[in-house]
């Protein structure tokens, strides 16, 4: 008898949802284009005055991918939850954390990639000082896939219930402050010449420890929200 | 048979399992042995599917304990020799037949000597391998989710109303998957309202009413 291994359950569940997200591929696009379509109302709004927009770039940018893959979370087990294939999962004699910690990665690598590549699109259309572009991707490169794993962990604790997307937004939110702050903060010390550094690796060493934490906090979150 | 050197594959001693307060079903006291069906009647609501995500381990019973092997029952030990056929199939409707059942086999393990073709083929899919699962009538979803039943190593097969949207010789493969899993030393839990035969394997009723529960013993 063939003994369900561990590597074999991740290859097979990356490999479906990697396909799931390829057969689906039009949905995938929506966040970078909500972040795209976001970003583009600002120099409307505001006027293009490149001296008032370059200063408020890093925000703009930061508040538009957290809208954007903030949209996003509630696909992460909404499908799986709804088909039966979550039950699979946990009926499995897979370590559950192991297996979200999968999807939460082919969930940032299939929402947030794109909004990262969309990124310096957003930063040139909102003349951020060309200089200042390592730090921004460095600091989106960090914090985004913080913020997906955080958002597993709320969305764990609400996929039981029915219409869940305020309540989620209103969880996640207040999770989602400090990696903001940092994230962009880094970017506007940056921008004035002072040490920007001490940002980053916070959200380097929040990235390592929730990469740890999540996954088993979800995985707990899920086993309560079915039952 | 040699039931009393080996522990039933199953045993439930005293099991209940309350939803806020109310009492769903128990206490209920019935083993599975190897090479044994059981089947679970019941009315609507007498908690049928309940217990078998109980037994599944979706589910907390309230009280009592599960035993396999003769050992207690923990969610390590559930997962691997258990396999749950529910009301959601957890098909992919994009996936394919065959990308459906092979990702199955990728998180529950697979039996040696049975090809995920040819287990397709056992449940009457031949050359639905590609179709994608949405594609695929209610009754032929059912199949699919009986060949991931046949292919994955799991020895009690918790099988919550297999009949539904099946046809007659979809019933009757699903009796003749019955057997073949009890012949290879499987044992199995049956929901159904409908009086189908399992066909000539052992089989035993447990009748489950509203808050109690009886075996009665019968002979096929």
């Amino acid at each position: 008898m063939t003994q369900p291994s561990a590597s074999r359950a991740v290859r097979a569940l990356l490999r479906r949802d990697l396909l799931l997200v390829w057969r689906r591929r039009g949905d995938a696009i929506n966040p970078a284009l909500f972040a795209l379509l976001v970003a583009s109302l600002f120099p409307l709004a505001i006027g293009p005055e490149p001296k008032l927009l370059s200063q408020i770039a890093p925000g703009i940018i930061w508040v538009a991918l957290l809208l954007a893959s903030l949209l996003s979370l509630d696909t992460l087990f909404r499908s799986d939850l709804e088909d039966g294939s979550l039950e699979q999962l946990l009926l499995s004699p897979q370590p559950l954390a192991l297996m979200i910690f999968v999807k939460v990665l082919v969930h940032w690598l299939t929402t947030s990639l794109p909004l990262l590549l969309a990124a310096p699109l957003l930063a040139e259309m909102l003349f951020l000082p060309a200089k200042l572009m390592p730090v921004m991707m460095a600091s989106l490169l960090l914090g985004t896939p913080l913020l997906s794993l955080i958002g597993a962990m709320v969305v764990a604790l609400t996929v039981g219930m029915r219409r869940s997307g305020m309540l989620l937004a209103l969880l996640a939110l207040p999770l989602y402050v400090p990696v903001l702050i940092f994230g962009a903060g880094c970017v506007m010390a940056a921008a004035q010449q002072l040490p920007y550094e001490g940002a980053l690796y916070l959200l380097g060493a929040g990235l390592a420890m929730f990469s740890v934490l999540t996954p088993l906090a979800t995985a707990t979150a899920l086993r309560i929200s079915l039952t | 048979m040699n039931e009393l050197s080996q522990p039933p594959l199953l045993a439930a001693h005293g099991l209940r399992f309350h939803r806020n307060d109310e009492l769903i079903f128990g206490p209920v006291d019935f083993h599975v042995s190897r090479g044994e069906a059981v089947l679970v009647h019941g009315e609507n609501g007498a908690g049928k599917t309940t217990l078998l995500r109980v037994l599944a381990g979706l589910l907390r019973a309230s009280d009592g304990r599960i035993e396999i092997d003769g050992a207690i029952a923990d969610r390590h030990k559930v997962a691997e020799s258990t396999a749950l056929l529910g009301h959601l199939l957890g098909h992919k409707g994009e996936l394919t037949a065959e990308e459906n059942l092979r990702f199955s086999l990728g998180i529950y393990g697979q039996r040696p000597g049975l090809s995920p073709a040819s287990a397709l083929a056992a449940v009457g899919l031949a050359g639905f391998e590609d179709s994608p699962a949405r594609t695929l009538s209610a009754g032929q979803r059912k199949r699919l989710a009986l060949a991931r039943m046949l292919s994955i190593p799991a020895r009690l097969w918790l099988l919550d109303e297999p009949y539904a949207n099946l046809d007659l010789p979809g019933i009757d493969l699903v009796n003749r998957l019955i057997a073949h899993h009890l012949h290879r030393g499987g044992g199995a839990l049956v929901t159904s309202h409908g009086a189908y035969a399992t066909g000539a394997v052992r089989t035993r009723t447990l009748v489950l009413r509203a808050a109690s529960a009886s075996v009665m013993e019968a002979s096929t």
